[in-house]
């Protein structure tokens, strides 16, 4: 194999999935080569930018691209979805993480809050594949932020919508959905669960009193993401971990969820300057109020 | 010629320490703080220096510079010989000048030390190398025709360079790969640009690229790509992936908003550049109240790396006195004249937050020292019922680091129990043609040790691969 530097990562497609969600095609073949379900990787636009952890959609080792999907919620995303097919990342690192370990366990459930839905599509897909029955869980607050659901009613058995405000699907949040795939008697082996903290944790408490094996994917801050500032620090069964190298992915039942939430709140003044800053400068272009 | 410079020598010359930027000034930016020689100080310094026949400072060194050979030909002015002459056993010149521990080396063994202090042995390296670099004096070394053979170093930091340039020059293929977004490792994410301006570290890099080196970023080895992938592309590996996991500091609350490892705190300010926030992205919070503890380097840069952040106090704590802080004194004494306050003899016990999960309160304990530990040094021994409380918004943890685990997890290879990498005497690690330096191999210790385990394992691997054939 050739060892070539990579100085910047081309933006070889891109699509708008809703105003605030954006789908991009990155050229980063030694990404691409080794990524598994689960991975994540850091992202930087330019030289002066954060370093972004995303989780990966989906890859192709042949053409050597990797796909991500990112919801404008701050500067750097909002940033990034401002770029065009074309422009490039200065830098991409990854595979980052530890994998989902996929088997045949049964009927897997997988439930995606917004742009979380993106980050269960690889995982539910690798289910699929190794043989098991796949129920996908879709929320959002509303039906432009429903993403990915051809894709995923592809690779699932069956799936389920919901929206906070109705808009689509059943009106509701995706315990709601839960609860009635318990109440009809489904036999769930496992659960993987993406998107907000909060619903993160109503889907933990959801599943707990079935002892469903239920798995959650933690988005702690990160900085190095090489397990090297302890920044991602989650707790996991009463101890320490660190996101970017023992995770992600967590038994759902044991992480302290709100000991995220209070961290993931360590920056927010910086971060409400940052956006204020970005959005005198893009005025009504990032679709974020 | 400078027709007034002293006579050499002249050892009873008051001992220059060098300009430094002011304090009042220099905590409102991260600038350079040591100033260094100009050429007159310089020529002035080196007029101190014997050239003493035994050449105890050159004996005392770990890469073994020819002390009195280049401060020679720099009081003869003759700065392009000076540089060739360091280069001889140490291409980073620049880099160890400003921060190898000289008081523990070439000045300690100074024959000057006790009766008039000591020749400021660091500082005229790095005015030779800092002259040459600026007035275009260096020629890259010249290197060996190509044999064909290629070697990887993981990681950029000092040991990985110190391979690359040695087999480089050899004739080797080197590549270097390196995990985060720029080169350099410890000297990028860790010494702040007060003590080791960026330049210096670029200057190196390309002088390296320029040699032929290829460097990879944004590469993790170990999950990217796997050590053993690499053993099939390459004739030799080199490890140098350091020390870079935080030792926590194992207190109820560091889970809290405001507890930083000085991993964190300084990846935040030196490679990310939060300081320049919000013309830089990566925010850095430091609050009114810091709290640093521990007494090496890593505390001391990030004590000053948080002055310059502007809060209302700083104040390290340390469990034992100064005379044991593992720190350089020349630092220490930075900081103090910063208006860094310090707590000896006292350990955190516990922090304490509010509602949300940030840090307020900090309990600590006084210490007294008992018999001497392991470490030689006496151990602290907690005082009962001396706990006593301070606020904080900010702790920083610079308490030690141990190695890098992944490749450690994702290799089978022979490790200690602090998860260092186990090498013989000239690097090799459990696995053939895998040799290894640095803290990674030494759980966190020096540049200066970083580089000579470099050589050392440079050497090594040459040896090695002369006995094989090309893959």
């Amino acid at each position: 194999m050739d060892y070539v530097t990579q100085e910047k990562y081309p933006l070889i497609d891109k699509k708008e999935l809703s105003d605030v969600i954006s789908l991009h095609l990155i050229y980063a073949p030694l990404i691409a080569r080794k990524a598994q379900p689960g991975n994540f990787v850091i992202l930087m636009k330019d030289e002066n930018s954060e370093r972004i952890p995303v989780t990966l959609v989906d890859w192709d080792g042949k053409d050597g691209t990797i796909t991500v999907i990112i919801q404008s919620i701050g500067k750097s995303t909002a940033e990034i979805n401002l770029m065009k097919k074309g422009e490039s990342f200065l830098n991409v690192s990854g595979p980052l993480g530890t994998p989902v370990k996929v088997e045949k366990v049964g009927c897997v459930v997988g439930i995606g809050g917004g742009v979380g839905i993106a980050e269960l599509y690889p995982i539910a897909k690798a289910f699929k594949e190794a043989g098991n029955k796949v129920i996908s869980i879709l929320g959002a607050r509303t039906k432009e932020l429903i993403i990915l659901e051809e894709e995923t009613k592809k690779i699932s058995d069956e799936v389920l919508i919901t929206t906070d405000d109705g808009s689509y699907g059943q009106k509701g949040v995706v315990t709601d959905a839960l609860k009635e795939l318990y109440n009809r008697g489904e036999k769930i082996n496992s659960i993987f669960t993406i998107g907000p903290v909060i619903m993160m944790k109503y889907v933990a408490l959801t599943s707990k009193p079935y002892n469903t094996l239920t798995y959650a994917s933690l988005n702690p801050i990160m900085l190095d993401a090489t397990g090297m500032c302890g920044g991602c620090k989650v707790e996991v069964d009463g101890k320490f971990k660190f996101a970017c190298v023992d995770g992600p992915m967590f038994d759902a039942h044991k992480v302290n969820f709100d000991f995220l939430t209070k961290r993931n709140n360590a920056f927010k003044d910086f971060e409400k300057k940052s956006l204020e800053d970005f959005e005198k400068g893009h005025k009504c272009r990032i679709g974020l109020h | 010629m400078n027709m007034n410079k002293p006579k050499r020598p002249s050892p009873a010359i008051k001992r220059n320490e060098g300009r430094h930027q002011n304090p009042q000034e220099r905590i409102k930016n991260f600038e350079e703080v040591a100033l260094g020689f100009d050429f007159n100080e310089a020529l002035t310094e080196a007029a101190r220096c014997l050239n003493c026949p035994t050449k105890p400072c050159e004996k005392s060194c770990p890469v073994n510079v020819k002390i009195p050979e280049f401060i020679t030909h720099l009081y003869n002015e003759d700065i392009q010989s000076a540089i060739l002459k360091i280069y001889e056993t140490n291409l980073f010149p620049a880099i160890c000048g400003r921060v190898c521990p000289q008081e523990n080396y070439c000045e300690n063994a100074c024959v000057l030390r006790e009766k008039f202090g000591s020749v400021s042995i660091g500082r005229l390296e790095r005015f030779v190398a800092d002259w040459a670099r600026k007035n275009n004096l260096l020629k890259l070394p010249r290197c060996e025709k190509e044999n064909g053979f290629k070697v990887a170093c993981v990681g950029s930091g000092p040991s990985s360079l110190a391979v690359a340039a040695e087999l480089k020059k050899k004739g080797y293929d080197v590549t270097v790969f390196e995990a985060l977004h720029e080169y350099g490792g410890v000297l990028r994410y860790g010494i702040p640009t007060f003590r080791l301006p960026r330049e210096v570290i670029n200057f190196e890099v390309e002088n390296l690229k320029k040699m032929g080196v290829k460097f990879i970023k944004n590469v993790l080895i170990g999950k990217s790509i796997l050590l053993d992938e690499l053993r099939k592309d390459f004739d030799a590996i080199f490890i140098g992936t350091g020390a870079g996991l935080p030792s926590p500091l194992g207190v109820d609350g560091e889970g809290l908003i405001g507890v930083y490892s000085s991993n964190e705190f300084l990846t935040r300010i030196n490679l990310m550049k939060g300081y320049k926030f919000p013309e830089y992205d990566t925010p850095v919070y430091v609050g009114k109240k810091v709290i640093v503890v521990g007494g090496g380097n890593t505390a001391m840069d990030s004590a000053r790396c948080a002055k310059r952040l502007n809060p209302e106090s700083v104040t390290v704590l340390y469990r034992r006195t100064k005379t044991e802080m593992p720190a350089r004194a020349e630092e220490v004494e930075n900081a103090i004249e910063e208006g860094i306050k310090f707590e000896f003899l006292t350990a955190p016990v516990s922090l304490e937050g509010d509602e949300n999960g940030k840090l307020k309160r900090v309990k600590c304990i006084r210490m007294e020292l008992g018999e001497p530990d392991s470490s030689g040094r006496r151990k602290p021994i907690p005082i009962k019922g001396s706990e006593f409380t301070i606020e904080a918004d900010v702790i920083i943890a610079a308490i030690g680091q141990s190695p890098n685990p992944l490749i450690q997890k994702t290799t089978d290879i022979k490790t200690n129990r602090w998860n260092c990498l186990i090498v013989d005497e000239n690097g090799r690690t459990s696995i053939e043609g895998v040799f290894a330096g640095g803290d990674v191999v030494r759980g966190g210790a020096t540049v200066l040790l970083a580089m000579k385990d470099g050589k050392l394992a440079a050497n090594a691997m040459d040896e090695y691969l002369k006995t094989r054939v090309k893959k």
